[in-house]
C-alpha cells in the first residue's frame, strides 16, 4: 500500500490515490472544466464513479450512502455552478450530522479572485454549512487535505467537509505522500465522558419517578443501539425516538412510545412534558421536538449525553452533561446504574399506568376518505408492511415524510433516512439511489411527495442507466401538502400557490417510463397491495408508482409551530382529554 | 467600553492559515453574537496567531460562544482573561484641535495620561495613547472640549499576568 509514497505523479492522480487510500469505493459526481484533470485518473481507478444528472443529486446520494452504511459518502463536482449546486446537500448533511466529503475543482490559483469563468468562492460560501473546508492550491497538500477531510467528516460529531482544489494544483507534478495519521491541534473530539458525570447521571436516574429516554440520531451515528437496548431494559423507562432516531430502538418494543415532536404521538409528547427526568441521548432539543421551549418538559431534570460540547445548554440548561461518544457513555452508564439500583431502584409502575393510558387512548390513526379516494397513510402503511422491516425507507419532506415516520414500523437502525434538520425537498430520490448503492442487497423505497419528486427526479435516469433498482412511491396529492395543511389550519383555507395539478401534469408513470424505469399508477384501495407486490417483483430496474391519493388528508397529531407541547391536537379542533389528576 | 459583568475578553489561539478570520467572523455573525472588539496578530510561533476578542454576553451565552468557537477546526485554544489578572491594552491615535491658548492645556493632559504627542500642526496635535479601555475613555472625555478632529482606535489586546497562561477555559480537551 505504502509503495506509492514518494512517487512522482500529477496532483490529479495524487487526489485519486488519496481517495483510494481513504477507503472510498464509490463517488457520485459530474465532471467539468476545473475538475477535469481529476477525471482522467478516475477513469482508471477502482473507485466506482456514478455520473449523476445534477450535482445536488450527487450530494444527496453521498448522504444516502452514508446514512445507510455509516461510511463517509463522497461527491465530486466542478467549480462555479457545479460547486454551488452542492451547497444544499452540504447544508443538509451538516444539519443531520452525516459524514460526507465533497471534492470540487476550482479555477487555476492564478485566476482566483479575478471573477474567472466558472469561478465561485465555494470555500467562503460553504463555511457556515460545513464542519470544515479546504482550498488547496499546492499539489503537495492534496493527500493531507483528503486525509484530514475524511477524519473530520467521520469522527466526533460527523458532518460535511468540502475540499476545493485549484485546477493547476491538479495538473502540476507532485510527490505523493499519504500521511499515516492525522493530528489536528484544534480538533480532538472527546470520546469518554467524565466518570463523576456518569455517577451523577446514574444517581439522578435512580431517583427519578417518571424518567424518559429521549433518543436522537446520535444513537444511530455512534452505532450504540445495542447499548441503548440494555440501558432501556435496565431502567425500564419509556423510550421516545426523534425523527432522526427512528429505528434506533425497535418500534415493536413495549417500552417504545414512538416519536415526539410536532407530529409525534400523544404518548411520546406527553411523556416528555410530564417527565421528571429526560435522559437525552444524542438529541439536540430541536424546536420541532420541544415546541415552545419555555414550556417544554417544565418539571424535568436533564441529563444530556452528546459528543458535541456546544449542544450542551444550547437550547435547554442541563443538570448533568455527559460529553463523549454515546457508545462509551451508555456503556459507562450501565454499570454505574446497576450499582445505584442495588441500593434503590425506583418503581415506575405508576408512571407506566399513566403512559399506557395515553398510549391506548390516543394511538396513531387515520380515517379512510369518505369519497372512496385513496388514503395516503394507508398506502404508506401497506408499503411498510409488505416490504418489511429489513427494507430501507427514504422520505422527502412534508406530509408523506411524517406519515412515513408514523405508519411504518422501524425495527432496525439505518432503515429510515430523511432530511430532518434542513428539511430538503427533493432529498428522497437521490438519497435512495445512494442508499441502494451502499446497500445493494436491501430493498430501498423512496417515499416521496409529488412536489418533492419534481425537484430531483432526474436521478432516476442515473438509477436506470447504472442499474440501481430503487422503488419510488409518489404520494401524489397534487399539492404541496404540508404547506396546504398549514393554509387549511392557519390561513382560512386560502390555498395560495400550493396546487401542483400533478394528477394532470406530469403523467408520472409515463415520465418514469421515459427515464428508463417501470411506471405504475394506483388510485384505489383495492389495488394498493397488488401494485406494491408488482413493484416488489421488479428488481432489475427502478420502479415508480404514482399513488393518487386524497388531497385533504392531514398529519395528526400536531403541535402548532411556536405553541406548547401541552397544546397538542390529536385531530382538527380535538385536544386530548386529560384526567384532572394527570394535569 | 467598560468591563461590566457582561463584557468578556477571550484570548484565542488559531492556526495561522487563510480564512481563519472569516470563519470566526462568520460564526459570530451566524450565531448572533456581538463582537465589541477584535484584534488579530502574530504570536511567538509563526504557525499560530492570537485573536483577542471582546464580547458582551450573559454568563450562560458565554459558554455557548466558547463552545461554538472551539468547534472551529482552526481554533487551537481559548482562554478567558480576567481583567484583574491580565494586562489589557488599547492603542489610540487622536487628532485634537488646538489654538495658541489651548495647546499648553492639551499638552498638560497628554502628560497627565502618560500619552505622547506624535505630530504637531498649526492648529492640531496628534496624540498617541495606550491603556486599558477606562483610561482611553477618560482621556477622550478630557480632550473632547478642545475638539476631536479625527480618531482611530485599535481593538483590545490582552495577556495574562505572571508566568503562566491565563485561566484556561477550554483547550480542546
Amino acid at each position: 500500500m505504502s509503495s506509492e509514497n514518494g512517487k512522482q505523479m500529477t496532483g490529479a492522480t495524487s487526489l485519486v490515490k488519496s481517495l483510494e487510500r481513504a477507503g472510498v469505493d464509490v463517488m457520485f459526481g459530474i465532471p467539468g472544466g476545473a475538475i477535469l484533470p481529476a477525471y482522467d485518473p478516475i477513469f482508471d481507478s477502482p473507485i466506482r464513479h456514478i455520473l449523476v444528472r445534477h450535482e445536488q443529486g450527487a450530494g444527496h446520494a453521498a448522504t444516502g450512502y452514508a446514512q445507510a452504511t455509516g461510511r463517509v459518502g463522497v461527491c465530486i463536482a466542478t467549480s462555479g455552478p457545479g460547486a454551488t449546486n452542492l451547497v444544499t446537500p452540504l447544508a443538509d448533511a451538516q444539519m443531520d450530522s452525516v459524514p460526507i466529503v465533497a471534492i470540487t475543482g476550482q479555477v487555476a490559483s492564478g485566476a482566483i479572485g479575478t471573477d474567472a469563468f466558472q469561478e465561485a468562492d465555494i470555500r467562503g460560501i460553504t463555511m457556515p454549512v460545513t464542519k470544515h473546508n479546504y482550498l488547496v492550491t499546492d499539489p503537495a497538500d492534496i493527500p493531507r487535505a483528503i486525509a484530514e477531510a475524511f477524519h473530520i467528516a467521520a469522527t466526533g460529531r460527523p458532518g460535511a467537509v468540502l475540499v476545493d482544489i485549484a485546477k493547476d494544483a491538479l495538473q502540476k507534478q507532485t510527490v505523493f505522500n499519504w500521511p499515516e495519521s492525522v493530528s489536528l491541534a484544534g480538533y480532538r473530539p472527546i470520546v469518554e465522558p467524565e466518570t463523576s458525570a456518569v455517577r451523577d447521571a446514574a444517581a439522578l436516574i435512580a431517583s427519578a419517578q417518571s424518567p424518559v429516554l429521549y433518543v436522537g440520531g446520535g444513537v444511530i451515528k455512534s452505532n450504540s443501539y445495542k447499548e441503548l437496548m440494555q440501558l432501556a431494559e435496565l431502567t425500564g423507562a419509556p423510550v421516545v425516538t426523534t425523527l432522526m432516531a427512528r429505528g434506533a430502538f425497535p418500534d415493536h418494543h413495549q417500552q417504545h412510545l414512538g416519536m415526539p415532536g410536532m407530529h409525534g404521538t400523544v404518548a411520546a409528547v406527553t411523556a416528555l412534558q410530564k417527565s421528571d427526568l429526560l435522559i437525552t441521548l444524542g438529541a439536540r432539543f430541536d424546536d420541532r421536538v420541544t415546541g415552545k421551549l419555555s414550556s417544554f418538559a417544565p418539571d424535568a431534570k436533564i441529563i444530556h449525553a452528546d459528543i458535541d460540547p456546544a449542544e450542551i445548554g444550547k437550547n435547554r440548561i442541563v443538570d448533568v452533561a455527559l460529553i463523549g461518544d454515546l457508545k462509551y457513555t451508555i456503556s459507562a452508564l450501565i454499570p454505574a446504574l446497576k450499582a445505584e439500583f442495588k441500593k434503590h431502584q425506583p418503581d415506575l409502575s405508576a408512571w407506566w399506568s399513566q403512559l399506557n393510558s395515553w398510549r391506548t387512548r390516543y394511538p396513531l390513526g387515520y380515517d379512510h376518505p369518505t369519497d372512496g379516494t385513496l388514503s395516503p397513510q394507508y398506502v404508506i402503511e401497506r408499503i411498510g408492511k409488505i416490504s418489511g422491516p429489513e427494507s430501507i425507507f427514504v422520505a422527502g419532506v412534508g406530509q408523506h415524510q411524517m406519515w412515513a415516520s408514523q405508519f411504518i414500523s422501524y425495527e432496525n437502525p439505518r432503515t429510515w433516512l430523511n432530511s430532518g434538520g434542513l428539511g430538503t425537498m427533493g432529498y428522497a430520490v437521490p438519497a435512495a439511489m445512494g442508499a441502494k448503492v451502499g446497500s445493494p442487497d436491501k430493498v430501498v423505497w423512496a417515499i416521496d411527495g409529488d412536489g418533492c419528486f419534481q425537484m430531483t427526479n432526474q436521478e432516476l435516469v442515473t438509477c436506470a442507466i447504472n442499474k440501481i433498482p430503487i422503488k419510488v412511491a409518489i404520494i401524489n396529492n397534487e399539492s404541496l401538502g404540508m404547506v396546504r395543511q398549514w393554509q387549511t389550519l392557519f390561513y382560512n383555507e386560502r390555498y395560495s400557490n400550493t396546487d401542483l395539478h400533478s394528477k394532470r401534469i406530469p403523467d408520472f408513470a409515463k415520465l418514469a417510463e421515459a427515464m428508463g424505469c417501470v411506471g405504475l399508477a394506483c388510485e384505489s384501495r383495492e389495488d394498493v397491495d397488488r401494485v406494491i407486490a408488482q413493484a416488489m417483483e421488479i428488481n432489475d430496474q427502478p420502479v415508480v408508482v404514482d399513488f393518487r391519493v386524497h388531497r385533504d388528508a392531514m398529519v395528526w397529531p400536531m403541535v402548532a409551530a411556536g405553541t406548547s407541547n401541552d397544546d397538542i391536537v390529536v385531530a382538527r379542533s380535538m385536544a386530548p382529554i386529560w384526567d384532572s389528576q394527570e394535569l | 467600553m467598560t468591563n461590566s459583568i457582561h463584557t468578556h475578553t477571550l484570548s484565542v489561539l488559531v492556526e495561522n492559515s487563510p480564512g481563519v478570520l472569516a470563519r470566526v467572523a462568520s460564526l459570530f455573525s451566524r450565531r448572533g453574537y456581538n463582537i465589541d472588539s477584535l484584534a488579530v496578530g502574530p504570536t511567538e510561533d509563526d504557525n499560530i496567531s492570537r485573536m483577542t476578542i471582546v464580547i458582551s454576553v450573559e454568563g450562560h451565552a458565554l459558554e455557548q460562544v466558547i463552545q461554538q468557537l472551539d468547534k472551529l477546526i482552526n481554533v487551537i485554544s481559548i482562554t478567558q482573561l480576567d481583567p484583574i489578572t491580565s494586562v489589557q491594552r488599547e492603542l489610540l491615535l487622536v487628532k485634537v484641535s488646538t489654538t495658541p491658548i489651548t495647546r499648553s492645556q492639551v499638552l498638560e493632559t497628554v502628560q497627565l495620561f502618560r500619552a505622547k504627542v506624535v505630530d504637531v500642526a498649526q492648529d492640531a496635535v496628534t496624540i498617541e495613547a495606550t491603556g486599558n479601555a477606562e483610561k482611553i475613555q477618560a482621556l477622550l472625555r478630557v480632550l473632547e472640549p478642545y475638539g476631536i478632529k479625527e480618531l482611530v482606535q485599535s481593538g483590545l489586546v490582552a495577556m495574562s499576568r505572571g508566568l503562566k497562561p491565563g485561566s484556561i477555559t477550554t483547550e480542546n480537551q
